[in-house]
C-alpha cells in the first residue's frame, strides 16, 4: 500500500506516451525440451549504456517443464480507474504463468530490475482446485485484481469443462476464483482484453490442450476444428453478451488488441490461417448501436516455395503460410504491428481508419523459405513472433519462438532464442536497429517481452487522450 | 479530520446551544467538502464522463448521479436515528452507542484496508448506485451521525420538550436538512475540482492529486466518534 499512485500509472494513453522511456526489457525464456528450468531475462535497453542490448540479470526458476509463454504486471494504469478508487498499488510484480505446468511465479522487480527475484510461487493444485481451469496464459491488471485467461479446463488433458478467466488478488496473489457467471457458447480460449469505462471484454480462441500441447494437429486444422470465434462480454456483469463466428475456415483467432483510447470502441484480432487458401488475416471489430461487429480488413497471402525449402508439415502445399501469430497496437492507436512468423516479416499497418488498414512499413527477417538474416549479418531463426512496442511508439521489439512443439514442426532446424528491435518512423516506416540484437543462452527460446514502466499490450486506461 | 477538529471545539462550547449550533453546521459543511474532494468519492468519474462524451453536460450529469447516491446513503443511515431519538429517555445511550459504532467502524477501516470487491461489480453506467455503495462502504454517511445527533440535541435544547410526534417530524426534518447541506457541500467541492481538472488542470492532475486517504479517513471517523463520546459522557 502506497501513499501516492505509482508514477508509471497514467490516466490516459497520451500521458503514458509522454512518460520517460523504458530502461529494461523483461523477456521470458523457455527450455523447449524441458531439460532446464525456464527463466526471466532482464535486458538493458537504455541507449548509451555500456551493457546496452545485453542480459544484465536472469531469474531462473526452481522447476522444469513450466513452458513460459505470456506474462504481465500485477498493476498498471487501470488502477487509476475512478470506479475502483484503489490507486495505491505498485507496478512491481511480474506474474508469470507456466502454460504447460499451470504453476504461476510472482517475480519482485524492486528495488531494482537487476535484482529481480522470486516473491511467491502458486502451485498448479491451487489453480486447479480454486478455479477448475488449467494452463494459465494471458495476464491483465484490471478492476478488482489480476485477470488470467486459461487454455484448459479440468482433468489431466484439460478438456474436462471449458477454459476461462480467473481473478487473483493484485497484492496477496491469492487465487480468488472464476470470473465468468455466464459464458454462453464459449468453449475455447486464448487472449482477452477490454474497454474499462465502456465495460466490455473481448476474448478469442486458439485451441484445446490436446490440439496444441504435442504440436499442431494437421487433421484438426484441415477439419477447421481450431478456434474461430470472438466473444464479447459485459465486464462488470461477467456475462457473454455476443459471440461472432469469423467463419470456420478462419482458424485460430489469437491476440485481441482494443484501441487504448477508451473513447474508441474498436479493436483488432489476428487470424493465423485461412484453411481455404493459407492466407492470414487481420480483423477489425467494433461496437455500434449496442452491438458488436467484425470484418476482415486486411489479408496477407502465402508465398510459394519449393518443396525442399519446406518442413514436412508444409510440403504438400508448396507454399509458406504467413502465420500471423501476434499483433500489437501502438499507444496512439495509429499503427498495428503484425508478426508473420511463417514468411518472416514484421508488417506495420496504419490503422488511423481502423476498418481500412494501410501497409505503412515492413521488414523481412528470418522466415521458413526466405531466411533473411539480420542487417548486422547474424542469422535469425524462425520468424518475428511476440512483438512489443515502446509506449512512445518509437521502438518495436520482438522475439522468435511461438511454442515449443510448434517451433519444431515449422522450423525443424531449431529456434535459438533471439530478440531484435526496429525503429519506427514518426509517420510510418520500420527499420531494424543494427545495434540491438540479443542472443539468449544455448538451449533457450524467447517468448513474450514486457517493458519497464508499461508497454502497449499491458496498460488499459479509464480516461481518453483528448 | 477537519470535521473532527471542528467538533472538538464544539464540545468545548456545548453548554450554550447557540454558538455550538454554528460550529456543528460548519462541521457539517466541512465534512461535505472533505468527502467531495476525496477522489474515492467519485469526482474523477465526473471528469472521465465529461471527457468520454466530450461534453461538459456529461460531467454535470455524472455529478448529479454522484450527489443522488451520496444523499440516499446519508439519509438511509440517519433515518433510523431520527426514529430512535423519539425514545427521549434513551437519548444519551443512543448517542453513546452511535459514537462507539463510528469509532468501531473507524478502527475497522484502519485495520482492514482492502477495498470491497463488490464495488467492481457495479457497471460504470450506474453512477448513483456506485456513489451510494461507496458512501456506505467507506462509512461516509456514518461520519455524519454524531454531527446529526449533536444538532438534534442542540435543536431540542432550544425547543424544549415536545410531544413524540412533533419530535419525530422535527428529527426527520433535521435528518433531511443535514443530508442536504452535507451533500450540497460535497458536490460543490468535488464538482469544482472535477470542473477545474476537466477544463484547466488536465488529466495529469488526477494521478498527481490522488493521495492515499485511507488512514486519514479512518482516523477521521475515530476522532468524530471520540469527540462526540467525550461530549456525551461529560454532559451526562
Amino acid at each position: 500500500m502506497t501513499m501516492r499512485p505509482d508514477p508509471t500509472f497514467h490516466a490516459s494513453p497520451k500521458l503514458a506516451m509522454e512518460a520517460p522511456a523504458e530502461n529494461f526489457a523483461y523477456t521470458l525464456l523457455l527450455s523447449p525440451d524441458f531439460s532446464k528450468p525456464d527463466a526471466l531475462a532482464v535486458i538493458d535497453v537504455k541507449p548509451g549504456s555500456p551493457t546496452y542490448s545485453q542480459i544484465v540479470h536472469t531469474v531462473t526458476m526452481p522447476n522444469k517443464g513450466d513452458e513460459f509463454h505470456h506474462f504481465g504486471w500485477n498493476a498498471c494504469s487501470s488502477a487509476l480507474s475512478p470506479l475502483a478508487g484503489h490507486a495505491f498499488v505498485e507496478r512491481r510484480y511480474l506474474v508469470i504463468p507456466g502454460l504447460r505446468s499451470s504453476r504461476i511465479y510472482i517475480i519482485d522487480t524492486k528495488p531494482d530490475p537487476t535484482k529481480a527475484k522470486i516473491h511467491k510461487i502458486i502451485e498448479p493444485e491451487e489453480v486447479f482446485s480454486k478455479t477448475g481451469y488449467s494452463r494459465p496464459h494471458t495476464i491483465h491488471c484490471g478492476p478488482g485484481g489480476i485477470y488470467v485467461s486459461t487454455l484448459g479446463g479440468g482433468g489431466k488433458d484439460g478438456t474436462n469443462g471449458p477454459p476461462g478467466v480467473f481473478v487473483m488478488d493484485c497484492e496477496t496473489f491469492e487465487v480468488l476464483g472464476r470470473w465468468e457467471i455466464d459464458r454462453g457458447p464459449q468453449t475455447r480460449h486464448y487472449d482477452f482484453w477490454w474497454n474499462l469505462p465502456r465495460d466490455y471484454m473481448v476474448t478469442s480462441e486458439w485451441a484445446l490442450p490436446p490440439q496444441f500441447e504435442n504440436g499442431i494437429v494437421p487433421e484438426d486444422l484441415l477439419a477447421n476444428k481450431y478456434g474461430h470465434h470472438l466473444h464479447f462480454w459485459d465486464l462488470s456483469a461477467r456475462r457473454n453478451v455476443q459471440t461472432i463466428d469469423l467463419g470456420a475456415n478462419h482458424q485460430m483467432a489469437l491476440e485481441v488488441r482494443p484501441a487504448h483510447d477508451p473513447v474508441r470502441e474498436y479493436g483488432f484480432v489476428g487470424v493465423v490461417v485461412d484453411t481455404t487458401n493459407l492466407e492470414a488475416s487481420i480483423w477489425t471489430w467494433w461496437r455500434e448501436g449496442g452491438k458488436f461487429h467484425a470484418e476482415k480488413t486486411a489479408t496477407i497471402p502465402p508465398e510459394p516455395a519449393p518443396k525442399e525449402q519446406l518442413p514436412p508439415l508444409l510440403q504438400g502445399f508448396g507454399a509458406v503460410p504467413p502465420l500471423v501469430t501476434d499483433i500489437d497496437l501502438s499507444m496512439d492507436d495509429r499503427f498495428l504491428y503484425v508478426s508473420c512468423w511463417g514468411t518472416g516479416e514484421m508488417r506495420q499497418y496504419d490503422v488511423t481508419d481502423p476498418r481500412k488498414p494501410k501497409l505503412a512499413g515492413s521488414v523481412h527477417i528470418g522466415g521458413i523459405a526466405r531466411r533473411t538474416p539480420h542487417p548486422n549479418g547474424k542469422a535469425f531463426a524462425a520468424g518475428p513472433q511476440m512483438v512489443e512496442i515502446s509506449r512512445d511508439g518509437k521502438r518495436v521489439y520482438w522475439t522468435n519462438s511461438l511454442y515449443s512443439t510448434w517451433d519444431d514442426q515449422f522450423y525443424p532446424g531449431g529456434v535459438p532464442g533471439v530478440e531484435v528491435m526496429a525503429n519506427a518512423g514518426l509517420n510510418g516506416g520500420l527499420e531494424l536497429d543494427k545495434n540491438y540484437f540479443v542472443s539468449f543462452p544455448d538451449g533457450y527460446r524467447a517468448h513474450q517481452i514486457r517493458l519497464e514502466g508499461g508497454d502497449c499490450s499491458t496498460d488499459s486506461f479509464c480516461y481518453p487522450s483528448a | 479530520m477537519l470535521d473532527g477538529l471542528l467538533l472538538l471545539s464544539v464540545g468545548l462550547d456545548w453548554g450554550r446551544a447557540g454558538p455550538a449550533l454554528g460550529w456543528l453546521w460548519l462541521a457539517l459543511v466541512a465534512s461535505g467538502l472533505y468527502h467531495g474532494l476525496n477522489p474515492a468519492m467519485g469526482w474523477p468519474l465526473a471528469v472521465s464522463a465529461g471527457l468520454m462524451d466530450k461534453s461538459p453536460r456529461a460531467l454535470f450529469r455524472a455529478l448529479w448521479a454522484l450527489a443522488a447516491g451520496h444523499l440516499l446513503a446519508t439519509l438511509l443511515v440517519l433515518l433510523p436515528f431520527a426514529f430512535l431519538l423519539v425514545l427521549a429517555e434513551w437519548q444519551r445511550s443512543i448517542q453513546i452507542s452511535a459514537s462507539l459504532v463510528v469509532i468501531g467502524f473507524g478502527v475497522y477501516r484502519l485495520i482492514e484496508r482492502g477495498h470491497p470487491r463488490m464495488l467492481a461489480r457495479i457497471p460504470p453506467t450506474q453512477l448513483a448506485l456506485w456513489s451510494f455503495a461507496v458512501a456506505i462502504a467507506h462509512g461516509a454517511a456514518l461520519m455524519l451521525v454524531p454531527i446529526y445527533l449533536g444538532l438534534c440535541r442542540a435543536f431540542e435544547l432550544d425547543a424544549g420538550h415536545e410531544a413524540a410526534g412533533a419530535l419525530m417530524s422535527a428529527n426527520l426534518g433535521m435528518a433531511m436538512l443535514v443530508s442536504l447541506v452535507h451533500v450540497a457541500a460535497m458536490i460543490s467541492g468535488g464538482g469544482l475540482l472535477a470542473w477545474l481538472v476537466y477544463r484547466y488542470l488536465g488529466l495529469r492532475f488526477v494521478s498527481r492529486s490522488w493521495f492515499n486517504l485511507d488512514a486519514i479517513w479512518a482516523t477521521s471517523l475515530i476522532l468524530v466518534g471520540i469527540v462526540a463520546l467525550g461530549f456525551n459522557l461529560a454532559s451526562g
